[in-house]
């Protein structure tokens, strides 16, 4: 009964059509039908963020978004926004100030804060704290995560 | 993790989406932003064989701020109300409401209307139109519109006043007057998460006196609900840090909470005492 769809949308900059059962998820395609693996899929329901990607500019969590409600939608997701430099400066941080111990979480933690700063550049740092409470992270903790993306707020707005 | 497969059915009009809610005879969902739906579903709590997008809508009404009511129609996101520039008093009551729920990445997708057909028990906006005298359009393909007021919507836990074949297309609350004055507290174990009470206060003061005084709770029974006897316990009266506390009292003797293994009967009393009272506190400040 399940209909199979031809689906296209632009991922990270460039026309793609593939085709996908409605049940598909937007992370299960990225991971499994495209090989994009770096977004990584902890809960599979909405609530730890690992997931994270922009769609048409805002987050959202991959997991609770079907791949067919994508037509026509512009996706971005960590490795369009790495290969375009628009993440430098949060990479950069996260690693000067020790934001990265397993690694599980990174990936959505980057896509999250890029998408605060490119919302925004001019964040508060209690906005930050707010911001990074939507994804978990269970084993670096929040500080230097916080610090790092403060860090990376700093360096983006001198360069603006 | 993986749902169950379902087809999927992305209406560009109402009319449309009504179509296809009566073609699938009560075996179709509702997709707006999905952030309670599309767990359930990966968990297969939820397992509907007809998805109705409506994300594609083209004739939704949206946000619409008039000088009498706000309407809110089937798309508009928890977010856009976070941000909605209205200074009115009802609209600093929803943006405040909002920026309780859940995080960014969630607002962005989750909508009002998602949100109060799901009619969790301690949802912002279930207890928002209940102490806020909101009515909601409900509308199917073989009846048309019909109005419900927010106290006769929610019929229990995750259970409403809709028809299997009936879509939630509007909500409508009567703007407050200039002068009002609100307060709004809750409790809750995670930033983001549901919280364990909710309290929502609204009132006027008019020559030192508290009239139209409006007390709502969420989180603490199956639905939630306006509590007569504490605004009654109110009416008329000048507000002192007594008569806050006799009306939070009365306010936590009326309710017969749910229990669950985090929060038993007389814990969540004692939150619907102390939730009250600060919404009261803060709606004089």
């Amino acid at each position: 009964m399940s209909q199979i769809r031809p689906l296209s949308f632009r991922l990270n900059g460039v026309d793609t059509s593939v085709t996908v059962e409605p049940r598909r998820t937007v992370a299960e395609m990225l991971r499994s039908d495209l090989r994009l693996s770096g977004t990584t899929v902890g809960c599979e329901q909405g609530s730890c963020g690992s997931c994270t990607v922009i769609v048409d500019g805002e987050p959202v969590r991959a997991c609770t978004l079907f791949a067919v409600q994508l037509e026509g939608r512009e996706l971005r997701t960590i490795e369009g926004l790495a290969r375009d430099g628009s993440i430098q400066a949060l990479q950069e941080a996260f690693v000067e100030e020790d934001a990265v111990q397993c690694g599980f979480c990174t990936s959505g933690f980057l896509v999250l804060a890029a998408a605060a700063l490119e919302s925004d550049p001019f964040i508060e740092d209690e906005a930050i704290d707010a911001l990074v409470s939507a994804n978990l992270c269970r084993c670096t903790g929040y500080g230097p995560i916080r610090r790092a993306v403060r860090k990376a707020a700093k360096t983006t707005r001198r360069a603006t | 993790m993986t749902p169950a497969s379902f087809d999927h059915h992305a209406p560009r009009t109402i009319d449309e989406a009504l179509g296809l809610l009566a073609q699938a005879g009560g075996d179709a969902r509702i997709l707006a932003g999905g952030q309670s739906l599309v767990p359930a579903m990966a968990f297969r709590l939820a397992q509907p064989s007809v998805l109705v997008d409506i994300n594609r809508l083209t004739d939704a009404p949206g946000l619409v701020e008039e000088s009498d009511r706000l309407e809110i129609g089937p798309l508009v996101r928890h977010e856009t109300l976070r941000r909605m520039p209205s200074r009115t008093p009802l609209g600093e009551v929803l943006a405040h409401l909002a920026d309780h729920i859940g995080t960014w990445p969630v607002r962005t997708r989750g909508t009002f209307c998602g949100s109060l057909a799901h009619a969790d028990p301690a949802s912002e906006w279930g207890l928002a139109v209940v102490a806020l005298d909101a009515n909601l359009t409900l509308e199917s393909a073989s009846d048309g519109p019909r109005s419900v007021p927010a106290s006769e919507f929610f019929a229990g836990m995750q259970m409403t006043a809709a028809r299997e074949e009936e879509m939630l297309t509007a909500v409508t609350i009567p703007a407050l007057p200039a002068t009002a004055r609100w307060g709004f507290a809750e409790f809750g174990r995670r930033t983001g998460d549901f919280a364990t009470v909710l309290a929502l206060v609204v009132h006027e003061l008019k020559g030192g006196r508290m009239t139209g005084v409006r007390i709502a709770v969420g989180g603490v029974e199956d639905v939630p609900r306006r509590l007569g006897p504490a605004e009654e316990a109110l009416e008329g009266a000048a507000p002192s840090k007594v008569r806050f506390e006799q009306a939070a009292e009365i306010a936590s003797e009326i309710v017969e909470p749910l229990e669950d293994p985090l929060s038993d009967a007389l814990h969540r009393r004692e939150l619907v005492r102390e939730m009250v009272l600060r919404a009261l506190q803060r709606s004089t400040r």
